[in-house]
């Protein structure tokens, strides 16, 4: 029926990757392993272009208006009549753009790592656990229904999980991989309640059909739930808001972005894959998924823009501070999916107001590629120099002259430079909110100059700065790492002259982004501040940023100390809910529940230690309280019993 | 002739039920209880016999239900023997007190 029945082949063939390695892998392929992992999903890769050629150049289009095609779809379960769960893919152009930038990321990741883990001990366990990850996340992005995206939402976390806990021999690994877990555990618990609300209101778990049944107004279903209300506030926003909170859990917003920073435990392209380009911004993906139903729901969408423009700026302040590299890097990537989430917020659906939309998505597109660059330019330098922090490296640029090209390019990009990717994403994210609130606006200008700033502070640090001495055994790595940073970089620098807007947008018709020279002039200038400011207090050793931070007093302190938001955390949960309800809980069961049980056991033991004195062995005894009973009932019929 | 009255068959089989009880609890050589179950057993079929000739004197039942515990009697003796027996192989005795070991 359609052309596109070979795409379960996408997200299948990675699948494959994780059973063979994963059951063989140690056995046979452990030093061929990462050959076979890259293969298949080179595969993928290209199948995943030649899908989104289709799409958007041959026949993905009716009219003016990109479709939305299902391309496979099948019953799963079936519970009743009514109720089944399907499973499907569907080709939209933000699902089919999501599979490039995921099979194509995954695919430099991949090939990456084949220098960068080479001669691990459990190189084949690796490739199979980014097997398993690509899987689920293709597998979310094209998903038909609810049910479906959860399943796979899930699935991204514990591959997530376990490429954390990579190195499980690091204690600080294994608890990063745990919070982490757990942090976007609790959040999905919002999402799944979400889910439930919307579908039983919707009345469906397809998202073509639950969207259908809630957008259209006075449709029985929109009666019902925009008039149902849960302490005051009505259904959908419920659904929207618990639904919006798991995926601010997996893209880790403010406040639940703690696990993000610590998450870059894990191989560092492991870190450009999942911390980075692709599971990170499932939640930007998720609302954008159900779009139309938060346009619908003011509330639900002013809840979206507050946590988004808290989370880019929050992130931002941060960054500047801290000197883990990767960790930099965490918090510049949760302040850019701020940026997404808030350029969602201030949108609307159809033409012009579609913008942010446009904008959001654009800007996942170009974010994917200068981001997993840095991560990966970053892995090439920690490749090097055997360490984190910034304070152990300088005046690399004469060592590894590829990577530090392509990590400028990848700051040039972010930072929002005219020419290169980010800046056009940016331009566009901004615009949509100095259309939609100026307050939001002002906050991303903010935003957009402390990247500039926190960004070349980490480039000078690592490539300019004072000399180190690198006893490099090994150079600046294989071809296996040069050839994605120059691919990535490639990217990084010409991803922002696709006309976006032709593609992606909210009705499916071509927006036309307008270009206007007077408004870039504020952002530039402001980035090239940012700029200006990390060359003079970083380019070369000296006391400024210590004077800096000094001046800066409490603030700085505060930053450098994350906000106190994981202290926050750890009272909350240690100091209160631990003695409120951890503590009566296990006493209740200690005492109530066990003492039950203890209780039944020991009231049995004390009666039969009481009675198997009868048990005597003797026959004759036996016989005796055989004819006693005898006697017993005779006498009770005889002269007891009146029928 | 003065028929014998009923309650004198039964006064029999009564004394004879309480001697084979007595019997059994008292003996403790295996084969002297069996003598004093089928002391028991008998009692029964007295009482069987009695009750068919002196209220149902047209209908044969207890008379049939005799021969059949007559017949179950042997069958059981048959039994008890081969147990009697085995007691003896294991406990080179067959006072049931020396054979006790089937408790708590």
């Amino acid at each position: 029926m359609n052309s596109y029945s070979y795409t379960p082949l996408i997200t299948l063939l990675p699948l494959a990757g994780f059973v063979i390695l994963g059951i063989f892998g140690r056995k046979y392929f452990n030093k061929t392993g990462g050959l076979i992992g890259t293969g298949l999903l080179l595969i993928s890769a290209i199948l995943s272009l030649y899908t989104a050629y289709q799409y958007f150049f041959v026949n993905g289009k009716v009219g003016d208006t990109y479709q939305t095609i299902t391309a496979v779809k099948f019953t799963w379960l079936t519970f009743s009549q009514h109720v089944s769960i399907d499973m499907g893919i569907i080709l939209d152009p933000i699902s089919v753009m999501m599979l490039v930038v995921v099979t194509f990321v995954s695919l430099m990741v991949h090939i990456f790592s084949l220098g960068y883990m080479h001669g691990e001990e459990r190189f084949a366990t690796y490739y199979a656990f980014l097997g398993l990850f690509t899987f689920s996340m293709l597998g979310l992005v094209v998903s038909s229904n609810l049910f479906q995206i959860y399943m796979f939402w899930e699935l991204v976390g514990v591959s997530s999980y376990l490429l954390i806990g990579y190195y499980f021999d690091r204690p600080s690994a294994v608890a990063a991989s745990k919070k982490a877990f757990i942090v976007t555990r609790f959040a999905d618990l919002g999402f799944l309640i979400g889910i439930l609300v919307l579908a039983f209101y919707g009345e469906s778990l397809d998202f073509a059909t639950i969207i259908k049944n809630l957008s259209t107004a006075q449709s029985t279903q929109f009666v019902a739930i925009t008039s149902a209300s849960f302490l005051g506030i009505s259904a959908i926003t419920w659904g929207l808001t618990l639904v919006f909170m798991g995926g601010a859990g997996k893209s880790a917003m403010f406040p639940l972005h703690i696990w993000l920073p610590d998450a870059m435990e894990g191989p560092t392209p492991v870190s450009a894959l999942i911390h980075a380009a692709t599971m990170v911004v499932a939640g930007v993906y998720l609302v954008a998924r159900l779009f139309p139903l938060f346009t619908i729901n003011e509330s639900a969408l002013e809840i979206v823009r507050i946590v988004g423009v808290t989370s880019a700026v929050f992130a931002a302040v941060i960054a500047c501070t801290q000197t883990d590299i990767k960790r930099v890097l965490a918090y510049s990537t949760m302040s850019q999916i701020g940026y997404m989430m808030f350029a969602l917020g201030v949108s609307s659906t159809g033409g012009e107001n579609g913008l942010g939309y446009t904008a959001s998505m654009f800007h996942l597109f170009t974010h994917a590629f200068f981001k997993s660059l840095l991560f990966l330019g970053a892995g090439a330098v920690i490749h090097m120099v055997h360490s984190n922090d910034m304070k152990d490296m300088g005046g690399l640029r004469k060592h590894m002259p590829i990577t530090h090209i392509s990590f400028l390019v990848a700051c040039l990009a972010i930072a929002g430079v005219p020419f290169f990717s980010g800046f056009f994403s940016k331009e566009e994210i901004l615009l949509a909110a100095y259309h939609s609130s100026k307050t939001v606006y002002v906050l991303a200008l903010l935003t957009s100059g402390l990247t500039a700033f926190y960004m070349f502070r980490l480039y000078f640090n690592i490539f300019w700065n004072k000399d180190t001495e690198v006893h490099g055994h090994h150079g600046e790595g294989t071809f296996a790492m040069k050839l994605p940073l120059i691919l990535l970089a490639v990217l990084a620098f010409g991803a922002g002259y696709i006309p976006f807007g032709q593609f992606v947008s909210t009705d499916g018709k071509a927006l036309e982004s307008e270009f206007h020279l007077a408004f870039s002039v504020a952002p530039v200038a402001l980035g090239l501040l940012g700029i200006a400011i990390a060359a003079w207090m970083y380019m070369k050793p000296n006391e400024k940023p210590q004077r800096v931070a000094n001046a800066m007093g409490g603030l700085y302190k505060a930053a450098y100390r994350k906000f106190y938001i994981d202290e926050i955390y750890l009272f909350i949960t240690k100091k209160i809910i631990f003695n409120l309800i951890g503590r009566p809980a296990a006493w209740i069961d200690r005492n109530i529940i066990d003492g039950l049980m203890n209780g039944i056991a020991a009231v049995t033991a004390k009666t039969s230690a009481l009675i198997k004195g009868m048990q005597s062995g003797k026959v004759q005894n036996y016989a005796l309280y055989f004819f006693g009973g005898v006697a017993a009932l005779l006498i009770m019929f005889i002269y007891f019993w009146r029928p | 002739m003065n028929e014998i009255p009923l309650s004198h068959i039964l006064f029999v089989s009564t004394g004879l039920f309480f001697i084979g009880m007595y019997g059994l609890f008292t003996r403790r050589n295996m084969i002297t209880m069996l003598m004093a179950i089928e002391l028991m057993l008998n009692s029964v079929n007295i009482n069987f016999v009695a009750f068919n000739k002196y209220l149902y004197p047209e209908k044969l039942d207890g008379i049939f239900f005799t021969i059949f515990i007559i017949t179950i009697a042997a069958a059981e003796a048959a039994v008890a023997i081969a147990i009697v027996i085995h007691l003896y192989r294991n406990h080179k005795s067959i006072d049931v007190e020396d054979a006790a070991e089937m408790k708590w």
